[in-house]
C-alpha cells in the first residue's frame, strides 16, 4: 500500500469558492477545508454545504482531504460533523484538543452518523488538533485516545498566547510542545503535524522553520497559502546520499531473503528493524518527491 | 421545505454565486444575472430548480447574481439560502426535513 | 572657375545623371546659427490642421497610427476627431492595434468618416461594437509581423502616418522619450510606428515635447518626417504603462510559470547563447524570474531577449544573465529607462521583429518562447482575439509570429477561468495555428503537439506531469460543464489574416 506523505497540509477556507476549485492543483499532499476560524460566524452554515458539495462532487484525485470542523462545546461542530461523517470522503481534524474526552465525544458521535448513513464503522478517520497547555501536557493521552486518529498537530497562535508568550524566530517557546506532540505522536504510532508558518513572503524564515521540524521528526506542516509547498516539499526530499544508503539497505535485505538467512547486513554491519524503517521511509519519500521512479524499487 | 421570508447565501466573488430566496407562489420563477449567461445561463436555471425540487421547495422568487459558480457552488448556495429562508436546519442524510 | 561645355565629356549619352552644369548664383550660404534655425528653418507646422492640407489628405485614403501608449493614447481620437471636423469621409484606419480608450471612434464610424479598420486587435467598447455589426466592411486584424510585412510589400499602403512621439527636434528626429530628462509621456520603444514612418508617402509627428537638435539617438529619424505639430498632450501616462508589470502574487500563475520554467530547462534549448521571449500577462511575465534563478545556477547567459520588453528583462539584463534586448515595444517604465540607458538594449521595427518575408528577421532567431492564450484547443490552435462569448475582446500582437519563428514555442493558459473553459474542442476564432505551437502549459498539467516527439518526450523523461490534450480538454469539461455553443448571425465583422495576408479564419456577429 501506498504510504499516505503529510509533508503539507494546505488549509482552504471553507466559504472560498474560488480557493474550493483550485485547491487540488498544487500539489500539497493533503488538502483540509476549513470551517473553523477562517469562516466568520453568520457563515458556517454556509461553508458547511459548500465543503459537503465540493467533497461530494469535484475530482478529488486520490490525494487526501481533511475538514477542520467547529468544535462540538461551539455548538456548531455537530452540524459539521452530520455533513462531512456523511460524504465519507474526508479526515476530521478536531480544533482545540484539551483532553482524550475531546476525542472520545467525537469519536461517539462519528460512529453514530457512521451507522446511521450505513457508513463502515471506522472509516471516518480523525486528526486531533492540540493548541493549549493542557493539551500539550495531555498529548499522549490524546494520541492513544482512539484508533481512529491518524495524526496529532499542534497549532502555535492559541498556545503561545495561552503561555504568555508570543512566536519568535527561533521558536524556542515551541519547542517543549513540539516535543511533547512528536513523543506522543510515535508513541501512538501516528503521524506529528507542525502549525503554520504565517509570514508567506519570509522564505528564509520558513526554510528554517521546516528544516528544525523535519529535524525534530515531525512528519509535515500545516500550511495557510499555496507557495510555501515547494520550500516544504524540497527541504523533505531525501539526498542522493540518503537514498543510495536506503536502496543499498532494501537491496541487502532482499539478499537476506534470497539466503533464507534471518541476519540482514550491509558493508558488515548488521542492519536492525530502525535502519530498516528508515530505510523505507526515505524511498517512499524519494519516490513521492520525484527524485525516485516509480517502478525501480519494487517493494512496494 | 417552505420558505417563510427571504433568505440569502454567497457572495459576489468570482467563482461565487449570490442567490436570494423569497417566498413566491407561481411556482420556481428564477431571474438570472450571469457573467457566463451565453454559455451557462440554462445550465445555472437547471442547477437551481433541481436543486429546490430536491428540498421539496416548490414555490420561489430567485434572483440570482453569477460569477461564474461551478454546479456544486450553485447547490451549495441554493441550500443555504433556502434552509435560511424556511429557518429549518439542514437534516444530513435525511433528506430535505 | 573653369568654363564646362557637359559635350566634351566623352560617352555622355550613356551618364543619364550627368545633365547640367554647376550655377553659383543658385547657391546661397546660411550663416545662421543652430539655434536661430532650429527656430526658423524647421518642420514644425502651427497646427493639427495645417499639416493634414500640407500632406495632401484626401477622402478615402489610408491613415495610419501606432499604438505605443496603449490605452493611453490621445493621439487617434484627437487626430479622428479633427479630421471629421474638417469633413474627411470613407478614411482606411490602420492602426498597429486599438484599445479600450478608442470608444469614441463609434460615433466616427457611424457618420462615415471611417469606413474601414485594420489592426492588432481591438478591445472595451469599440471592439463590442464591431462584433454587434457596427461596421458594414470588416475589420482586417493583422499580427505585427503580418502587418509590417503587408506595408513592406504594399499591401497595405499607408498614404499619411500620424505618429505620436514623446519627443521631437525640429527636423523630425522623433523618440520614445526625452533623452535629458527622466518626465514627461515615456513609451520606449517605437517600434510599430518605425515600420511605418519608413514605409508611409507622408509623416507627421505629433508631440508635447519639441527638444533640440539632434535628437539623437533616434526611433524616427528626420529623413522619414514631413511634419511636425506640437500638441499640449499626447497621451496619458498612467494608461501608457497599464501593460504595468509587477511580479505576481497569483498561486495559480506563480504554478503555471514555475511549470512553464520547467517545460524550458527540459527542453533541451536551455542553454548557454539561448534566446528566449516572455509575453505579457501574470504567468508569462513570472516565468522570468524562475528562469533568472536557474540561469544563475547553472552558468547560463541568454544571448538576446525579444519583443514587448518588461523590467524584469530589464534587470537579467543588467544583471548580466541576457547580453542584448531587442526592444519593440516597452510594456513599463523600466523597460523605457533602459532603452534609453543601456548601449545593448535596442530598439527595432516592427518589420525588423517579425517580417514574414525576411530569414534574418528575429522571430526567426528565438529559442523559445512563451505567450499567453484565452483558449487553446484539441488541434493546438490558440485563440487571443476573441472571448469565450464571442465577442473581439483581444489582439493578435505576435503570437503567430513568434510561434512560427521560435524553436520551441509555449503557451500559459489555465485550464478554466472562472466557470469557462480555456482547453476546448474547438476555440471560437483561430489565430495561431497549431502546428506552429508546441507545449499547453495549464495549472492542471502540459501537453506537447504530438508532432513534437523528441519534445514529449523530454518532458516525460524529466518527470512532468504530461497529458494529452484530449485529457486536459476533458479535465476543463468535467470540472465546468459543456458550455452551450455562441449563436452568430450570417454577418462578417472581422477577418482574421496569417502572417503572410491569408484569411485563416472569419469573425461573425454575436446574436444578442
Amino acid at each position: 500500500m501506498k504510504q499516505q506523505l503529510r509533508r503539507t497540509m494546505l488549509y482552504v477556507p471553507g466559504n472560498n469558492p474560488g480557493m474550493i476549485k483550485d485547491a487540488g492543483i498544487y500539489g500539497a499532499d493533503c488538502v483540509m477545508f476549513d470551517l473553523e476560524d477562517s469562516v466568520s460566524l453568520n457563515e458556517k452554515d454556509a461553508a458547511r454545504f459548500l465543503v459537503y458539495e465540493a467533497l461530494t462532487s469535484l475530482d478529488l484525485g486520490d490525494k487526501e482531504h481533511l475538514v477542520r470542523i467547529n468544535s462540538l462545546e461551539s455548538g456548531l461542530g455537530l452540524a459539521d460533523l452530520e455533513a462531512i461523517v456523511h460524504t465519507g470522503k474526508a479526515v476530521i481534524r478536531l480544533p482545540k484538543t484539551e483532553t482524550p474526552q475531546d476525542v472520545l465525544e467525537c469519536e461517539a458521535q462519528i460512529a453514530r452518523i457512521e451507522e446511521a448513513a450505513g457508513l463502515p464503522m471506522g472509516s471516518t478517520k480523525m486528526m486531533a488538533a492540540v493548541e493549549s497547555a493542557a493539551g500539550v501536557l495531555n498529548a499522549r493521552e490524546i494520541a492513544l485516545a482512539s484508533p481512529r486518529l491518524i495524526g496529532i498537530a499542534i497549532g502555535a497562535e492559541d498556545y503561545v498566547t495561552d503561555l504568555k508568550t508570543t512566536r519568535s524566530e527561533d521558536g524556542v517557546e515551541l519547542l517543549f510542545a513540539r516535543s511533547a506532540i512528536l513523543l506522543a505522536a510515535r508513541v501512538a504510532g501516528i503521524d506529528a503535524i507542525d502549525t503554520v508558518y504565517s509570514d508567506v513572503n519570509n522564505e528564509e524564515g520558513l526554510r528554517k522553520e521546516v528544516q528544525l521540524i523535519r529535524q525534530l521528526g515531525f512528519d509535515g506542516k500545516s500550511i495557510i497559502n499555496p507557495r510555501q509547498i515547494g520550500v516544504i516539499h524540497e527541504i523533505y526530499t531525501p539526498t542522493k546520499k540518503d537514498i543510495d544508503h536506503a536502496l543499498a539497505v532494501l537491496d541487502a535485505i532482499q539478499e537476506a531473503e534470497r539466503k533464507g538467512s534471518g541476519v540482514i547486513s550491509l558493508n558488515g554491519k548488521m542492519v536492525d528493524r530502525p535502519i530498516v524503517l528508515r530505510a523505507q521511509r526515505v524511498i517512499s519519500l524519494a519516490k513521492e518527491s520525484g527524485v525516485l521512479k516509480e517502478g525501480v524499487y519494487a517493494q512496494d | 421545505m417552505e420558505l417563510k421570508k427571504a433568505g440569502i447565501s454567497g457572495t459576489l466573488e468570482s467563482s461565487d454565486v449570490m442567490i436570494t430566496l423569497e417566498p413566491g407562489n407561481g411556482g420556481i420563477e428564477i431571474e438570472l444575472t450571469s457573467s457566463v449567461e451565453k454559455q451557462f445561463g440554462d445550465a445555472i436555471r437547471k442547477e437551481i430548480t433541481s436543486t429546490l425540487t430536491s428540498l421539496g421547495v416548490t414555490n420561489a422568487r430567485v434572483t440570482a447574481v453569477d460569477k461564474g459558480a461551478l454546479d456544486c457552488v450553485i447547490r451549495a448556495r441554493v441550500k443555504a439560502a433556502a434552509c435560511r429562508a424556511a429557518e429549518v436546519e439542514y437534516a444530513w442524510g435525511g433528506g430535505s426535513q | 572657375m573653369r568654363k564646362i561645355s557637359l559635350k566634351n565629356i566623352p560617352y555622355l549619352e550613356e551618364l543619364h545623371e550627368v545633365n547640367k552644369v554647376f550655377n553659383l548664383k543658385k547657391i546661397t550660404k546660411n550663416t545662421r546659427t543652430l539655434a536661430e534655425r532650429e527656430v526658423h528653418h524647421n518642420k514644425i507646422v502651427g497646427s493639427l490642421e495645417e499639416a493634414v492640407h500640407r500632406v495632401g489628405l484626401q477622402n478615402g485614403m489610408t491613415i495610419s497610427f501606432h499604438h505605443h501608449f496603449r490605452s493611453g493614447d490621445f493621439i487617434i481620437n484627437m487626430v479622428i476627431d479633427k479630421l471629421a471636423e474638417m469633413g474627411f469621409r470613407d478614411l482606411v484606419l490602420a492602426a498597429s492595434s486599438l484599445t479600450d480608450c478608442h470608444a469614441p471612434l463609434i460615433k466616427h464610424i457611424e457618420s462615415g468618416v471611417i469606413r474601414r479598420i485594420e489592426t492588432s486587435g481591438l478591445r472595451g467598447r469599440l471592439a463590442e461594437a464591431v462584433s454587434d455589426g457596427l461596421m458594414d466592411v470588416p475589420v482586417v486584424f493583422r499580427s505585427h509581423g503580418g502587418r509590417a510585412g503587408a506595408i513592406e510589400q504594399g499591401d497595405l499602403p499607408i498614404d499619411v502616418a500620424f505618429l505620436g512621439a514623446p519627443s521631437c527636434d525640429p527636423y523630425g528626429n522623433a523618440n520614445g522619450y526625452i533623452r535629458d530628462r527622466d518626465e514627461g509621456i515615456m513609451c520606449g520603444s517605437m517600434g510599430y510606428a518605425k515600420s511605418d514612418a519608413t514605409h508611409a508617402d507622408k509623416v507627421i509627428v505629433i508631440t508635447n515635447h519639441i527638444v533640440h537638435y539632434p535628437n539623437t539617438p533616434f526611433a524616427i529619424p528626420e529623413s522619414d518626417v514631413d511634419y511636425i505639430v506640437k500638441v499640449d498632450e499626447i497621451g496619458d501616462p498612467a494608461g501608457i504603462m497599464t501593460g504595468a508589470t509587477r511580479f505576481t502574487t497569483n498561486p495559480k500563475e506563480l504554478l503555471i510559470a514555475e511549470l512553464a520554467s520547467k517545460v524550458i530547462f527540459a527542453s533541451g534549448r536551455f542553454q548557454d547563447g539561448f534566446s528566449f521571449q516572455t509575453g505579457t500577462g501574470g504567468a508569462s511575465l513570472a516565468v522570468t524570474r524562475f528562469l533568472r534563478d536557474k540561469m544563475i545556477e547553472k552558468s547560463i547567459r541568454a544571448s538576446f531577449a525579444l519583443g514587448g520588453i518588461t523590467g524584469s528583462i530589464v534587470e537579467l539584463h543588467e544583471q548580466g544573465l541576457i547580453k542584448k534586448i531587442l526592444d519593440v515595444q516597452s510594456f513599463d517604465l523600466r523597460a523605457a529607462q533602459s532603452l534609453r540607458d543601456n548601449r545593448f538594449h535596442q530598439q527595432i521595427s516592427a518589420g525588423y521583429y517579425a517580417s514574414p518575408y525576411s530569414e534574418g528577421t528575429a522571430v526567426n532567431q528565438l529559442d523559445v518562447v512563451v505567450l499567453s492564450a484565452l483558449e487553446v484547443d484539441t488541434g493546438f490552435n490558440v485563440n487571443v482575439l476573441t472571448g469565450s462569448d464571442g465577442i473581439i475582446r483581444g489582439a493578435i500582437g505576435g503570437h503567430p509570429d513568434t510561434s512560427f519563428g521560435s524553436s520551441v514555442s509555449i503557451i500559459v493558459v489555465p485550464l478554466t477561468r472562472g466557470r469557462i473553459p480555456c482547453v476546448v474542442k474547438n476555440v471560437n476564432t483561430v489565430v495561431t495555428p497549431g502546428k506552429t505551437v508546441d507545449i499547453i502549459v495549464t495549472d492542471h498539467g502540459i501537453a506537447v503537439n504530438p508532432l513534437r516527439k523528441v519534445l514529449r518526450q523530454r518532458m516525460i523523461d524529466n518527470g512532468l506531469p504530461v497529458f494529452t490534450i484530449e485529457e486536459l480538454q476533458k479535465k476543463a469539461e468535467q470540472l465546468v460543464g459543456i458550455p452551450k455553443p455562441i449563436e452568430y448571425t450570417d454577418k462578417v465583422v472581422g477577418v482574421v489574416t496569417y502572417r503572410d495576408g491569408s484569411v485563416i479564419d472569419l469573425i461573425y456577429q454575436v446574436k444578442q
